[in-house]
């Protein structure tokens, strides 16, 4: 059952980002270029629906936060080396299937790329375990956390900021 | 069918909206965030097993990430058969090898195309491995629960990602 509503959210999260061209390499590639914002739109609009959907389940007890520990190490030297080959394949692993599904068959190279990214990860995964995976390790920590705050009013300051600066791309063009 | 003109784009504010519907319902339904880089290392392992499966069994992150199709997978396999029926109900599909942005730069030839988008692929990869997550997991799924972590993968991929961009691409595209 669990795999059948995999499968299912798969499609319904397919059609969207297929229909929204988000997954296209020149629709990435130019929002990195800061000339085609369209994934950013998209991107901040998941986000800040979610935010409130997820937050008002978690309050009612009907769902579960499911967090990231932020490790310094591993997580800003793993965000910027992604983004590095991001620049080059203009997909993302979610996306790269998706670009395939539509007949952009360059995904193909992209995904055997990252089946060799994994592969290599996983040989100097004890290394790194030992290393950059132990600097600065602040466990599973949130925002309002961090800034002990509750979560609605850092959800209102997102909320807000995030209409504001689509309204500013918008105004811009992008 | 209709006509085999292209439907024109879903606007983008409307569809990620509705995908930020798609997953709190997700989590109410099943308890799962969207993520996909897992995935990669779940199927890497099935290769590597087919080849020596003693060896992948003894690996730590193997052995973490173990070869097995679960909910993500699914959800990956899904997201690719979702664009699929969706391009040709929209007459958007197309075979391409070479996206045009990188045509501008680097010509036609789809050699040069598959080997800039393997590099990439494995570089995108281990990095994501190394925050422990990608634009899906941490991106999306980390940054609407407000983790910290989330946020500053997010800030990575966009620094990594511009700063290159600007450099391989930027030239050819003016100021």
């Amino acid at each position: 059952m669990e795999l059948m509503f995999g499968l299912l959210t798969g499609i319904g999260f397919g059609v969207l980002l297929q229909r929204a061209e988000v997954i296209r390499f020149d629709r990435q590639i130019g929002a990195l270029l800061l000339k085609d914002m369209t994934i950013v739109k998209f991107m901040l609009s998941t986000i800040l629906v979610g935010m409130v959907g997820v937050y008002l389940l978690a309050d009612l007890g009907l769902a579960k936060l499911s967090i990231k520990p932020l490790i310094l190490g591993g997580t800003v030297l793993g965000g910027l080396i992604f983004g590095l080959g991001w620049a080059l394949l203009g997909y993302c692993p979610g996306t790269a299937g998706a670009a395939l599904g539509e007949g952009r068959v360059d995904a193909l190279a992209g995904m055997a790329g990252m089946l060799l990214g994994a592969a290599v990860y996983a040989e100097a995964y004890p290394a790194l375990k030992a290393g950059v995976l132990t600097w600065g390790d602040y466990g599973k920590v949130t925002l309002p956390e961090l800034l002990g705050l509750g979560h609605w009013p850092v959800i209102a300051v997102f909320v807000v900021g995030g209409v504001l600066l689509l309204r500013f791309l918008e105004r811009k063009g992008l | 069918m209709s006509a085999k003109t292209p439907s024109p784009p879903w606007n983008p504010y409307v569809a990620g909206a509705l995908a930020g519907l798609l997953l709190v319902l997700s989590v109410y339904v099943s308890g799962k965030y969207f993520g996909a880089s897992t995935t990669y290392v779940r199927a890497a392992a099935y290769v590597e097993s087919a080849v020596d499966a003693e060896r992948v069994s003894a690996m730590a992150y193997f052995i973490k990430e173990a070869p097995k199709i679960d909910w993500q997978f699914l959800f990956v396999v899904g997201i690719g058969l979702g664009s699929l029926a969706s391009s040709l109900l929209s007459n958007t599909f197309r075979i391409q090898a070479v996206p045009e942005r990188f045509a501008r730069r680097f010509g036609q030839a789809p050699a040069k195309r598959f080997a800039l988008a393997f590099v990439g692929g494995a570089v995108a990869m281990f990095g994501a491995r190394l925050a422990d997550g990608c634009p899906s997991g941490h991106g999306l799924s980390g940054s609407l629960q407000l983790a910290a972590s989330g946020f500053v993968a997010l800030a990575g991929f966009f620094i990594g990602g511009l700063v290159l961009a600007r450099l391989v691409y930027g030239r050819q595209e003016g100021r």
